[in-house]
């Protein structure tokens, strides 16, 4: 979508290509900002939206994704270069999941990377980096693209969304391996599935022309009717991605070129993504930061946490002893699947391995007043939430 | 071919880089110096510009050696000499009204009372300032925000070292030192010649006119030439530039330094995230402990190493490095001695200078930011040959003479205006010595691409790098990185893109060198 010069400063929020349907299915006209974009925070009610995600299949417009082309003969050099992960392990037709860091090794953000061909990917991000990745590019044979607006994307999750994509035609869907992609014609273009999501359940994501862009909504809603297909607003895909562990840049960790008080960027050792970090693979941004901090040890550790009681522990302090400070609750929820108290919290370093003595302080208002509570909390690993369906393939037909 | 034979390889037979070498074999440790032309020197080299005829190519006065190279390598027993020490400055007026300085006396038909006795009372001021400047000069920048003790006690004694100046000067440090040259000039003196060859002191090789902030800086940067105590003032080597760097060449030899000439380095080695060898246009590996540049912050990392073993944030940084040159050199050689109006024979032994007044400097630096070279460009001038006539053939003379403003970028491009800038700045100069055309046997002008081309450096800077208070002590060549060593381990830069910059001093190569030499020692 292209905005007029002239109305600009009345255009505060964009719009995505799919704002037409999504406009008047917004029954609540619950609305939020997403990367310049307005996007829904919730169309009808928020518990029947999380639990269509576990139980049916939903649709969530991720068209305000930052989504970058990345093609050339140094393509792969290029993106070896900027994510902390050894992307030459990726086949074309494979996506992954990536961090790309600063000199300092602090994280810039994360996303996926979409591998197109030998010389061709597509980066997905949360934040704006067009600078960052020409500047990373000189020297390198590789043009990069801001596509953001050219590609719309839709995130079909739940045990049902294979379901609905056989309904919809397209051939060979239930073999399509989690963190696969694959092509397919549709209304005379082309049309990008990648089996990829932020739910940590069966799910695929759609990718199209924006162009086509209502094409494809109007076909999907349609195909989706018998499985009860609904669309979502981010408040419970918010939920989905707590349960499936997921992180979320500037809401679990600054991007290292936000924030503005030095201690607040995190390395991916401190997000406690280890296994996104080569530091074998050559040279790539940061890496001589982190293989300091390696040596000399993380300052931080995010991780999950199971808290005693029911209540979110939303921006909590996580205590040892219930004395001594040691930590922050960054996402939180009860998680009506699992049926735990969940949250994920950074805690400081030497007091992210320990078996017991962490504590939350929970602030409950209790019609208008606050309750301050203590509740016991563990340590315990991610995904919370981690149904077989999610990778079963083929996928697993309700 | 891939043993280790050297500790150290220096890239680039510049001062610098002959320096860097000879206090590391000083040190005791084996050093190959590659120079990519066939003799030695860099910037301080000298030409033959016509048979017979030798000038220093680029640098031609000698004012800023840093007192502890000088001793440390003997130069003088290696055949360093001076045809001539404390060269007064001449301020030419068209109409021979000249102005002399002479240390801190005026002479001349203009001066007055007033700035008789104001002048050297500011210039003992800003030497003593530029006293605090040169004791930094010699050494390695600290570190900020490191819990280093060293780093912490280099920035307390920078702070401290200030406030010994005491209060008054301290205040005054603090007041000027990010002030235009041309308001402190205006505060102080009244003669407009007088002010116009101290603003174009002020500003000479920088990017910027007396009228831009912090050219206050860049003159006490200046002035450190007179505060290091060598006593030397304006010199010329006999034998020209070129004999300061054959004098470094032999004593690094005696030290055991092994030098090769037309050896252009194609690129260097990393190896596991080290730079550990460089490979040269002839297809040759030389390995060794540590590798360190001479050349230009730009050309080591960006064409000799190349981006992939730089992190974006130092790249940018990197790239960022103001490095395009705005002098200009032009060498004549004449087949007799010019005339200047109003100058007898003594006085066209100092150095004279083409800048009138404050707005005549500023003037020509308006030009160069819109891609023009100056229509009245501003000039320093010397006559090497009144002082040492082995510099050309019997009656023969060289003028030396840097042209300042001189874009690098100039609109139209230099190939199809190099001649006609070197006749325009020969007519300039003709004003003040008429005839001077016509003594003309040959002329090399070379202009800020040219310098980038013949020496190599980026931009054709001769500090490497803009000295300007952004690019400065522990802000150059990058911040972070001011202490010789580069993110990449076994990589090293001397040159004057680092601290304290350029200017035939040698204290970056001095610096790099002891930084160099413990960090091998740390391995051992």
């Amino acid at each position: 979508m292209t905005v007029d010069a002239k109305t600009i400063y009345e255009t505060l929020l964009l719009k995505s290509p799919f704002h037409p349907r999504i406009e008047p299915l917004n029954q609540a006209n619950e609305w939020t900002r997403w990367a310049g974009y307005t996007t829904a925070d919730c169309f009808t009610d928020l518990t029947t939206e999380y639990f269509a995600i576990r139980h049916a299949a939903t649709l969530f417009d991720v068209s305000p994704m930052v989504k970058y082309r990345i093609a050339g003969v140094d393509a792969e050099r290029f993106m070896n270069r900027l994510l902390t992960r050894d992307i030459r392990n990726l086949r074309p037709g494979r996506v992954v999941y990536a961090v790309w860091c600063d000199d300092n090794g602090m994280t810039l953000d994360d996303g996926t990377v979409f591998r197109f061909s030998e010389t061709e990917f597509r980066l997905c991000a949360q934040e704006h980096h067009l600078a960052w990745l020409q500047d990373t590019a000189e020297g390198y044979q590789v043009t990069i693209e801001d596509v953001s607006e050219a590609v719309a994307g839709l995130a079909l999750q739940g045990p049902l969304s294979c379901a609905v994509l056989k309904v919809l035609g397209l051939a060979g869907i239930a073999g399509l391996k989690p963190f696969a992609m694959a092509e397919f014609d549709f209304a005379g273009v082309s049309l990008t599935v990648s089996r990829t999501g932020f739910t940590g359940d069966l799910g695929y994501e759609l990718w199209i022309d924006s162009a086509r862009a209502l094409v494809l909504w109007d076909a999907l809603m349609a195909a989706g009717e018998i499985h009860r297909l609904i669309p979502i607003g981010s408040q419970a895909l918010n939920l989905a991605r707590i349960e499936a562990g997921f992180i979320q840049t500037n809401t679990d960790f600054m991007a290292a070129d936000h924030a503005v008080r030095p201690d607040r960027p995190r390395s991916p050792f401190e997000l406690g993504l280890d296994r996104l970090v080569d530091l074998d693979k050559g040279h790539f941004v940061g890496r001589r930061a982190l293989l300091r901090e390696k040596q000399n040890g993380s300052r931080y550790r995010l991780v999950g946490l199971d808290i005693d009681g029911n209540k979110p522990a939303h921006d909590t302090l996580i205590y040892y002893g219930k004395a001594r400070q040691v930590g922050l609750v960054t996402s939180a929820m009860w998680s009506p699947t699992v049926k735990r108290n969940i949250a994920l919290a950074t805690l400081e370093a030497p007091w992210a391995d320990r078996e017991d003595g962490l504590w939350a302080e929970i602030y409950v208002n209790r019609e208008l007043q606050w309750e301050k509570t203590a509740a016991r909390c563990r340590i315990v690993s991610r995904p919370f939430f981690d149904p077989p369906r999610r990778r079963a393939t083929p996928a697993p037909d309700y | 071919m891939n043993q280790r034979k050297y500790d150290v390889i220096v890239i680039g037979g510049g001062h610098n880089g002959l320096v860097c070498a000879a206090f590391l074999a000083r040190a005791g440790r084996s050093v190959l110096v590659v120079e990519a032309a066939d003799r030695l020197g860099g910037a301080a080299r000298n030409d033959e510009i016509a048979p017979g005829y030798t000038a220093s190519a680029c640098a031609h006065i000698l004012h800023l050696l840093h007192p502890r190279v000088r001793s440390a390598l003997k130069l003088q027993h290696h055949g360093l000499k001076l045809a001539v020490r404390q060269m007064p400055t001449v301020a030419l007026a068209e109409d021979g009204n000249h102005l002399t300085l002479d240390g801190t006396r005026i002479s001349g038909a203009l001066s007055n009372d007033e700035d008789a006795r104001s002048w050297p009372r500011l210039h003992k001021r800003l030497l003593r300032m530029s006293r605090v400047l040169h004791s930094f000069l010699g050494r390695t920048q600290p570190r900020l925000g490191t819990k280093s003790w060293s780093d912490r006690i280099a920035l307390a004694r920078l702070g401290l070292s200030l406030r010994l100046l005491g209060k008054t000067d301290m205040r005054e440090f603090l007041r000027i030192v990010n002030m235009n040259a041309a308001d402190l000039l205006d505060e102080e003196l009244t003669n407009e010649q007088l002010k116009g060859v101290l603003a174009f002191d002020s500003v000479l090789g920088a990017n910027f006119g007396p009228r831009s902030p912090g050219s206050v800086l860049t003159w006490m940067y200046r002035l450190t030439g007179e505060a290091n105590g060598s006593n030397d003032g304006l010199a010329i080597p006999v034998g020209g530039m070129g004999a300061v760097a054959a004098a470094l060449a032999t004593s690094a030899k005696s030290f055991g330094v092994q030098i090769q000439t037309a050896t252009p380095v194609k690129r260097i080695i990393v190896e596991n995230d080290y730079a550990v060898a460089v490979e040269l246009e002839s297809g040759d590996i030389l390995r060794a402990r540590a590798v360190v540049s001479s050349a230009d912050p730009k050309t080591t990392l960006l064409n000799l190493l190349g981006s992939e073993y730089l992190d974006t944030g130092f790249l940018r940084k990197v790239k960022r490095i103001r490095s395009n040159g705005l002098a200009a050199r032009l060498n004549l050689a004449l087949d007799g001695l010019p005339e200047f109006t109003g100058l007898d024979h003594a006085a066209l032994g100092g150095r004279l200078v083409i800048a009138p007044d404050i707005g005549y400097v500023e003037r020509a630096f308006d030009h160069s930011k819109y891609g023009e070279y100056s229509s009245q460009p501003a000039i320093e001038i010397t006559i090497p040959t009144l002082h040492d006539s082995s510099l050309a053939p019997q009656g023969g003379h060289i003028l030396c003479a840097v042209v300042q403003y001189t874009p690098y970028n100039l609109d139209g491009g230099w190939e199809a205006q190099r001649e006609a800038f070197a006749d325009h700045v020969v007519a300039i100069i003709e004003r003040y010595a008429p005839g001077l055309n016509a003594h003309i046997v040959a002329r090399q002008i070379l202009t800020p691409l040219d310098i980038e081309r013949e020496f190599g450096i980026t931009g054709g800077h001769w500090h490497h790098g803009d000295l300007a208070i952004d690019q400065m002590l522990m802000l150059r060549p990058v911040p972070g990185w001011a202490q010789y060593q580069m993110p990449l381990r076994g990589l090293y830069l001397c040159g004057a893109g680092s601290h304290p910059g350029g200017g035939v001093m040698g204290a970056a190569g001095m610096n790099a060198a002891k930084r160099v030499h413990t960090d091998l020692k740390r391995e051992n």
